[in-house]
């Protein structure tokens, strides 16, 4: 197999032009490997090999970044690579910005995998890390050897086009996606060591940081009820009996939207939940105890509210990603709010 | 309390004339078993068949796994106000059939319940694929009501492995293991310097197919309460329960619950575990306050410096592990964790359904939703038309060839809370 062309973006410290005073050197390329291009080269052994060498000035990249981004890109292509790296970067913050700058346009301009590498502080991480895999490295330079070993295998990976596994076998700084595998112990020894670290005021990592969690506000409630246009929502999964859209029992791909126009009560011959994650046995029954049709209807009759919307949606709550569950809110909001729907009960189950 | 398992190493199921246990290899008269199974009159038929590791089997869908055992010394029977008469078990002497399970499986509800693979890379998300499998086949009678079908093939698994399990009553154990532990002031005194650990167990108790028992109670209907850590192994806590079956307990789980057995192998040595507790995961609002305040005043009450917290399900039960937590935490109680994930099936979106600050020590058995592709299997036991609507599955999720396309959350134990298994995410 031929030999993977990679290119190496490095700043003008790394490549050896100068240090500050030489911050606003404009982009250049070289054939071949430069500065800590070598240890990388050696690393690839006869997997790859590094081609060029594109190296930028920090201040110039930061200070002009649109263009610097631009002349940067031009040069790699020009080397027609097979794969990127940028860095690694360490704690240095302007190198960092810029070599998540490159890697990112790189993977989304011309389609070719890259990757660097920084310390967890570097602020390039917090800005990049979920665009590009980003190497986590100790925070001087004093850590390239340990950063090569790490980097070289990976992004030979990458440009194979081999699964890439989770962050903590990687090496990259988690990215917000999880990954599954195989840990050496079982969950409940981890749980145990876990522990005992926290007793002893030890440090230990947890494997789930806390997400921050998107809340919603409530609207004002609505002045006259009697007027109102109500809908009905629920992730309780109730369907029309044989569940013609196949929404799934657990983590929905999708809602449906049904007519109730003249329907005044959910029977057990014309409704059913396909909610797999609790008893159906009540809701499948009466599945107005799910989505209250018959009480809104006698309000409705009563004048207690303006009227009951035309259309109810439904998709199923259990297993079904956040994600996946705001997509559908956005979708079913804006409708109900294009056909003039004032307030909604929202069940879940 | 104190417990000592007798372990009887199984390799071999085979049916045959006369049920015993000879040389490591598990006898079965099939007859025998079925007449007493069908003592049910909500049974109307059962078959049983036999799944080893390493076949091209698929077993689907799961209802429970159930490990033999039998009372050999000490008070009660296993799995006690259910199948032997009520009483406080978890002493004495107790012989396990290891490497054999009762597996039951039929229809229960049309969708929901689990996959067994034997063999092939769904083997590697089960901790069943490596048991010597007896598969019980159960079907009701005609027009037996959900809830009613769902006691009956509970009842005629724990049955199952409990006639299996009295064929090791008089035999000589493999391996002897021993567990226990004092009351809290002997233990104190014993160990006065290694921090005090406590486990909080929460139970799956949501309504039919989502329950548990404990000496027979539905512990919906229960508050938070206490028991020994050995009280487990005789059978005190039973599954019924298993939508979703990748982070549902089954009876086996119960039986072998792994942070007992964990918190066992540090105790007196790092850590003086002391107890578990028990509490449930009820849908409505007030008994989910109600039953998580009682986990922190019996953890304090208890003295104790950490707690393990395990949780069973995901979604609903995120409110209760999570206050669980808070609560505890909020005693000056430091906790750990253990969880699962439900972070799409491209794993971007947010794992767990609530969260907080105060839950920084987390373990993961890892992303539920996760697709897996399950190739087919040369013999399927149970009903493999149900792939498209288990829970887990999706419209198209099995495959003209027979294969099986589907989220991880459909293979039983696959992502257990208990941290039966190795598998994890970042």
């Amino acid at each position: 197999m031929a030999k993977f062309r990679v290119v190496h973006y490095i700043n003008q410290f790394f490549a050896q032009v100068g240090g500050e005073e030489k911050a606003d050197h404009r982009p250049e390329s070289r054939e071949g490997f430069v500065g800590p291009g070598m240890a990388f080269n050696a690393a690839f052994g006869d997997k790859a090999e590094i081609v060029g060498t594109v190296i930028c000035g920090d201040s110039y990249f930061n200070e002009n970044l649109e263009t610097a981004t631009k002349e940067v890109l031009g040069l790699i292509s020009s080397f027609k690579p097979d794969l990127v790296i940028a860095g690694p970067a360490f704690n240095a913050g302007r190198y960092g910005m810029a070599c998540g700058t490159v890697a990112a346009a790189v993977e989304r301009e011309l389609d070719i995998p890259a990757i660097t590498g920084m310390y967890k502080e570097n602020p390039g991480v917090d800005s990049f890390k979920k665009d590009i895999y980003i190497i986590e490295t100790k925070n001087s330079a004093a850590g390239m050897r340990d950063a090569v070993k790490v980097m070289a295998p990976f992004a030979l990976k990458l440009a194979a086009g081999e699964e890439i596994g989770a962050s903590v076998e990687e090496g990259y700084i988690p990215n917000g996606i999880r990954v599954n595998f195989f840990e050496e112990k079982r969950g409940s020894e981890r749980a145990v060591d876990m522990l005992l670290a926290k007793l002893a005021g030890k440090p230990f990592t947890t494997e789930f940081p806390m997400p921050d969690f998107d809340r919603v506000e409530p609207k004002p409630a609505i002045v006259d009820i009697s007027k109102a246009t109500i809908a009905l929502v629920t992730s309780g999964g109730i369907v029309p009996k044989g569940n013609p859209d196949r929404i799934e029992s657990s983590s929905a791909s999708k809602y449906g939207k049904y007519d109730i126009e003249g329907v005044f009560d959910l029977t057990e011959s014309t409704y059913e939940t396909a909610h797999g994650g609790y008893d159906p046995v009540y809701a499948n029954l009466d599945a107005d105890r799910v989505l209250p049709v018959d009480i809104l209807r006698e309000y409705e009759k009563d004048g207690k509210i303006g009227k009951l919307h035309r259309y109810f949606y439904s998709t199923t709550g259990n297993g079904t990603a956040v994600a996946s569950a705001k997509a559908y809110a956005a979708a079913i909001g804006k409708e109900l709010v294009a056909d003039g729907v004032d307030a909604v009960i929202l069940t879940s189950t | 309390m104190k417990l000592e398992l007798g372990n009887i190493f199984i390799h071999d199921i085979q049916f045959d004339d006369l049920s015993r246990v000879e040389n490591g290899v598990l006898y079965i008269n099939e007859e025998e078993l079925r007449e007493h199974l069908l003592e049910d009159e909500n049974i109307s038929s059962v078959s049983f068949d036999i799944a080893k590791p390493g076949e091209s089997v698929r077993i689907m869908p799961v209802k429970d796994v159930i490990e033999p055992r039998v009372k050999v010394e000490g008070r009660g029977g296993v799995f006690p106000g259910v199948i032997s008469k009520v009483d406080t078990v978890g002493s004495g002497r107790t012989n396990v059939l290891k490497g054999a399970a009762v597996v039951t499986t039929g229809t229960i509800v049309g969708f929901q319940e689990g996959i067994i693979d034997m063999s092939g890379p769904g083997a590697d998300y089960t901790p069943f694929s490596k048991l010597n499998n007896l598969v019980v086949i159960c079907e009701p009678v005609e027009g037996l009501k959900q809830h009613a079908h769902e006691k009956a093939v509970r009842f005629a698994g724990l049955k199952a492995a409990a006639y299996l399990g009295r064929l090791a009553k008089d035999l000589e154990a493999d391996e002897v293991e021993s567990f226990e532990t004092p009351s809290l002031i002997e233990s104190f005194r014993q160990y006065p310097d290694l921090p005090r650990v406590a486990y909080v167990q929460m139970l799956q108790t949501q309504g039919l197919l989502h329950d548990t028992y404990v000496y027979g109670v539905d512990m919906k209907q229960s508050i938070t309460t206490m028991l020994y850590p050995t009280e487990l192994m005789d059978g005190a806590i039973i599954s019924g329960n298993c939508v979703s079956a990748c982070d549902k307990n089954t009876t086996y789980h119960h039986l072998n619950n792994p942070v007992i057995r964990d918190l066992y192998a540090r105790h007196g040595k790092e850590l003086n575990f002391v107890g578990m507790i028990i509490t449930n995961e009820n849908v409505y609002l007030a008994d989910k306050e109600r039953s998580s305040d009682w986990s922190a005043k019996l953890a304090e009450f208890l003295g104790v410096d950490g707690v393990i917290i395990s949780q069973e399900g995901f979604g609903n039960p995120d409110t209760d592990l999570i206050m669980n937590c808070k609560k505890i935490e909020a005693k000056g109680i430091k906790t750990v964790i253990i969880t699962d994930e439900y972070a799409g099936r491209d794993g971007a979106s947010q794992s767990l359904a609530d969260a907080d600050i105060s839950a920084n020590a987390v373990v993961t058995g890892g992303n539920a939703n996760m697709v897996v592709n399950l190739p087919p299997m040369e013999k399927v036991i149970g009903h493999v038309k149900l792939a498209d609507t288990i829970a887990g599955g999706f419209d198209g999720s099995l495959q003209p060839d027979g294969s099986i396309v589907v989220e991880l959350q459909a293979i039983t134990g696959a992502t257990n809370e208990l941290g039966f298994n190795r598998l994890s995410a970042r």
